[in-house]
């Protein structure tokens, strides 16, 4: 490392920093790269069961038939929220405030962008004129 | 006056609490003037991936209504393989977790944690990519390729705009690793690893999405 | 081939207007450039403006960029006006391939390249300076976004000289604007200008999202800040949610074009509602985007220009929030009668309706906040209320658009065109001039003509009426919006009156280009010397006009709403200036090419690609690419700007308020 990178190796802490952290920041106190580890492992093993019950339990008959498309959405939500706190340090804590809020903001969007769509185009199909029927009209 | 009530000037240095009724703590977040560049680079680039999913949720939104719009082609039952798909999620899953290493190691400024965790990141991001460019050419070469029917348009672009993006991510990394090397772990570095690690872990919640939507739903239906 | 589809038959010579027009545009550029280079102007524009980093001089480029295209825009309009004014009975004087380019490019100039632009130059401008800080977030990224969105604006102007524009009507709808149908370049050059310019849109939204909720004053709580950073809030938060959308639309467009993909073909299983239900999801929030920051517009220059604070502030911002949410729950109100249910189109009539009430919470606080104020009518203010005036109408018939068996009497005629001109001309347009009348002295240091911009706005306001009411009369006569010709003779007298209010507003452009010259010539007279012409009551007046390039010597602190209307309150009662703070060091960013060399390689690939120049494309690609890793590998990217140039600057604007302060209460007592 040259000197010029010593310089500015940490970012200097503002005014503005109490309560605020920015999205997927570490937090090592100290010699914490064991304890961080640990974090990292713990999400990776929810994960992964979360991944292998999606990918297994459906073939296994343990889930009623028609349940299934639900039992796999239910597993995919529940891994992103372990994606969201594990890896990406996701907390409920007052400096986390803004990055929760902006991310209830784009889940809302997401939501409302899919859903509308597949309400919208639902209908649409549900009111277009057969073909068979197009085709005798123009017979 | 401040020696009344030392504690509460300390704690409200601007008076929020009083007068004006905006009441409450409203945390941090302005009150005490901008935060570190640390926290105004990450919050952006978090601003950045939302609308980054948002753009997602769009192929999702159009793949979802195309499903069914096979034109007499083969749907998803026929053409997914779900045991690559698998090995596939393993890669991404096992990159996110040595991505995290990584930044971990960039934290504690430790150099050869921080350059190895990014290498095996590297490795498994292109082993995944690997395995999504083969599925891509053996659905194409039996003429399964996105010309063939809408659903597999949408198919192929929701997915591929996910692999470009892992793309993009590995170009990234390739960066980051070099600027290390070259500048070490500097404050602006340091906020870049950030926002790649950011990156990086939303790809794999973006994958989550795609397998269980895509590839699970599509095998179901 | 070298140049994929590019050949000397892509010049228009064999048609007469389109061959004029772009001689005209490329000899008024070239003697631009030209006297550029002959004065010796260059190095000065390279270093201060086209390299800058400087939100404010960023801001004003946005706004330079949307008023020449709105002459652009305008002159398409006047040829509509004239062509349907003309046209009873016979073929008007533009064949109809042209018609539908003029129509298509009017639309999409004035959305994505006056309206857009406009607006997010004020807040450009604006915002930093009403939170209190020195710049926003992502400087470079500013200037990228801005050099992005000029890439867009010159590859619609392009098209002008070289193949065509689409002729689609302003949103490329499929399957017409699909290969089979529309095979010519038109349609690339709208893709590739909205996606280029769509990624300058997002990243400046990004940007202005960071800056309002994180990069504030010392004790600029959120709900401190003036109602303009709220609404932009708001407006910038819809650009972050929508802009992705379409994106993605126009890539699936682009995926049927380029590589036969079947999204919106109508073989294959594609769908074309598709395309209307996507592009509709980014449409109606745009609306609100450009909207939105019209109304902080207003509220500024209504409490200011009342002299009183803003009436009901919480609920202007409750409302505003209200808004951004509801922009996303309506957008099927746009394609009623396309097919979709009674329920769904219930759901989303109501959805549309309920928007009126925040609406309206809003127009009855600016009237709260006119009454019993002591009102000097300005042009700003006159902006103002022929807007509230305006708007009204609009919303109204929005409302009643919003009634799905109205809508289907009434979509597609010229009852629409009328009731969104009404609202984006009554309201967008109104308030982006009058914001560019009120923070013009801010920007350059003197204030603009009064006498003109009055007569400009009565111009505006009076040609408006003409130009557009007909057109809701018209609607209900029964024409179609978007006709080259037509066979009834009792629609002619109201396309006459239209066309005869085009030209009234015309006359107010005219005005309001020979304001701006008399204003340039006249500037030591119109010379505003505090910063503070117009005694206002947000921070940007707290400083000097212009504004140095730090903003503020001392980042201010606020302690309540109107943060500079207090700090006066505290010096009239005091009868001096605060004290003079302790000067430090403060480190700006230093202006940096990236942002343009970067839009110079994406005009490159857009070009190459709306041609198939394979090989440019790739260029384009690899140079922007290889323009960021350079960027990122710069080890210094902020200047130190001294502590004494600091003082220096600061103590010349102290003395002017000094002096301002003594004049006051010299006044006060002599009364």
């Amino acid at each position: 490392m040259s000197e010029l990178s010593r310089d500015g190796l940490d970012d200097q802490q503002a005014e503005g920093d109490q309560h605020d952290i920015a999205p997927g920041d570490e937090q090592l106190d100290g010699s914490g790269v064991l304890e961080g580890v640990r974090g990292y492992l713990i999400g990776l093993a929810l994960a992964m069961g979360l991944t292998l019950c999606s990918f297994i339990l459906p073939a296994t008959g343990l889930i009623y038939g028609p349940a299934i498309p639900v039992a796999l959405i239910v597993f995919a939500i529940a891994q992103m929220g372990v994606h969201l706190v594990f890896f990406i340090h996701i907390t409920t804590g007052p400096d986390n405030t803004n990055n929760v809020l902006a991310l209830a903001f784009g889940v809302l969007i997401v939501l409302l962008v899919i859903g509308g769509s597949l309400w919208i185009m639902a209908n649409l199909n549900h009111n277009m004129t057969p073909m068979n029927q197009v085709m005798s009209m123009q017979r | 006056m401040s020696v009344a009530h030392p504690v509460a000037h300390a704690h409200d240095p601007y008076r929020l609490g009083h007068g004006g009724g905006h009441g409450s703590e409203a945390q941090g977040h302005g009150e005490g003037g901008p935060p570190s560049k640390r926290i105004i680079v990450g919050y952006g680039f978090w601003i950045f991936l939302l609308s980054d999913i948002i753009m997602f949720s769009a192929f999702f939104a159009s793949y979802a209504v195309l499903a069914g719009a096979t034109a007499g082609g083969p749907g998803g039952k026929q053409l997914f393989d779900i045991g690559n798909v698998g090995i596939e999620t393993g890669f991404l899953l096992v990159s996110s977790f040595t991505c995290g290493v990584a930044s971990i190691g960039a934290a504690a400024r430790k150099f050869w944690l921080f350059q190895i965790g990014m290498a095996v990141t590297f490795v498994l991001g292109a082993c995944f990519l690997g395995l999504e460019i083969k599925e891509f050419a053996g659905l194409a070469a039996q003429g399964d390729g996105p010309q063939r029917s809408a659903f597999l348009s949408a198919f192929f672009s929701l997915v591929g705009c996910h692999g470009l993006h892992v793309t993009a991510g590995l170009m990234w990394l390739l960066t980051m690793m070099a600027q290390v090397l070259a500048k070490g772990f500097r404050a602006d570095i340091m906020r870049r690893i950030l926002c790649f690690s950011l990156f990086w872990h939303a790809l794999d919640i973006i994958w989550v999405a795609v397998f269980t939507v895509v590839y699970l739903l599509g095998v179901v239906r | 081939m070298l140049l994929g589809k590019l050949t000397l038959a892509a010049l228009p010579l064999d048609q007469p207007i389109p061959m004029i027009a772009s001689c005209v545009v490329a000899l008024v550029g070239a003697s631009v450039v030209a006297l550029v280079f002959i004065k010796g102007w260059a190095p000065y524009l390279w270093k201060e403006w086209i390299t800058s980093v400087d939100h404010k001089r960023i801001g004003v480029m946005y706004t330079i960029l949307a008023l020449v295209m709105l002459l652009r825009g305008f002159s398409d309009a006047i040829m509509m006006r004239s062509q349907q004014a003309l046209a009873l009975h016979s073929g008007g004087y533009l064949p109809p391939e042209h018609y539908d380019q003029v129509f298509s490019a009017h639309g999409t100039i004035m959305i994505f390249f006056v309206a857009m632009p406009f607006i997010i130059g004020l807040m450009n401008f604006v915002v930093p300076l009403q939170l209190g800080v020195r710049d926003v977030a992502f400087p470079t990224l500013n200037s990228v976004g801005f050099w992005l969105t000029a890439t867009g604006a010159l590859l619609v102007n392009m098209s002008l000289v070289l193949g065509e524009f689409q002729r689609t009507g302003w949103l490329p709808y499929p399957p017409l604007s699909e290969l089979r149908y529309s095979p010519g370049v038109g349609v690339d050059y709208w893709l590739w200008a909205l996606t280029i310019s769509g990624v300058g849109t997002l990243v400046s939204g990004i940007n202005l999202v960071t800056t309002i909720l994180k990069v504030r004053a010392p004790g600029m709580s959120y709900l401190r800040m003036p109602m303009f950073c709220w609404t932009s809030l708001a407006s910038n938060l819809l650009i972050v949610a929508a802009f992705p959308i379409l994106t993605a639309t126009s890539a699936m467009l682009l995926l049927d074009r380029y590589l036969g993909f079947h999204f919106f073909t109508n073989e294959g299983g594609g769908n074309v509602m598709m395309f209307m239900n996507l592009i509709w999801a980014w449409g109606h929030p745009e609306v609100y985007i450009l909207i939105l920051p019209a109304f902080g517009i207003f509220s500024e220059v209504i409490s200011t220009f009342s002299g009183k604070p803003l009436f009901g502030y919480r609920s202007m911002v409750m409302a505003t929030m209200a808004i951004c949410l509801l922009a996303f729950m309506v957008w099927l109100h746009h394609f009623f009668t396309m097919g979709a249910g009674a329920d769904v189109n219930a759901f989303f009539g109501i959805t549309t309706m309920i928007i009126a009430v925040p609406t309206g919470v809003k127009v009855f606080n600016w009237l709260f906040t006119l009454y019993g104020g002591t009102v000097r009518f300005t042009t700003p203010i006159l902006w103002s209320i022929g807007f509230m005036v305006t708007f009204i109408i609009g919303g109204m018939t929005g409302v009643l658009l919003a009634v799905p068996p109205a809508d289907f009497v009434l979509h597609n005629s010229l009852f629409l065109v009328a009731h969104f001109h009404n609202v984006i001309i009554g309201g967008t347009l109104f308030g982006l001039f009058a914001g560019y009348t009120f923070w013009f002295p801010k920007a350059f240091g003197f204030k603009l003509h009064e006498g003109l911009g009055k007569a400009a706005f009565w111009c505006w306001f009076v040609g408006f009426y003409l130009a557009f009411m007909p057109l809701y009369v018209l609607g209900f006569m029964g024409m179609t919006r978007r006709m080259q010709s037509y066979d009834v003779p009792e629609w002619r007298p109201w396309l006459l009156l239209a066309a005869a209010g085009a030209a009234v507003i015309f006359v107010g452009i005219v005005l309001q280009i020979v304001q701006l010259v008399v204003s340039i010539r006249n500037r030591e007279f119109l010379r505003d010397g505090t910063g503070d012409p117009w005694d206002g009551r947000s921070l940007e007046w707290a400083t000097a006009s212009p504004p140095p390039v730090f903003n503020f010597a001392v980042l201010p602190d606020v302690s309540g709403e109107e943060a500079y209307w207090s700090i006066k309150e505290r010096a009239r009662a005091s009868h001096r200036l605060s004290d003079e703070p302790d000067y430090q060091d403060i480190e700006m960013p230093k202006n940096n090419p990236t942002g343009v060399i970067c839009a110079f390689f994406a005009t490159v690939m857009g070009f190459a690609l709306i041609w198939h120049i394979w090989w440019m494309a790739i260029l384009g690609l690899v140079g922007a690419f290889a323009t960021f890793v350079v960027f990122a590998w710069q080890d210094i990217t902020e200047e130190e700007i001294p502590a004494e140039e600091v003082a220096r600057l600061d103590r010349a604007n102290r003395a002017s308020r000094r002096a301002r302060l003594a004049e006051l209460e010299a006044a006060t007592v002599q009364r």
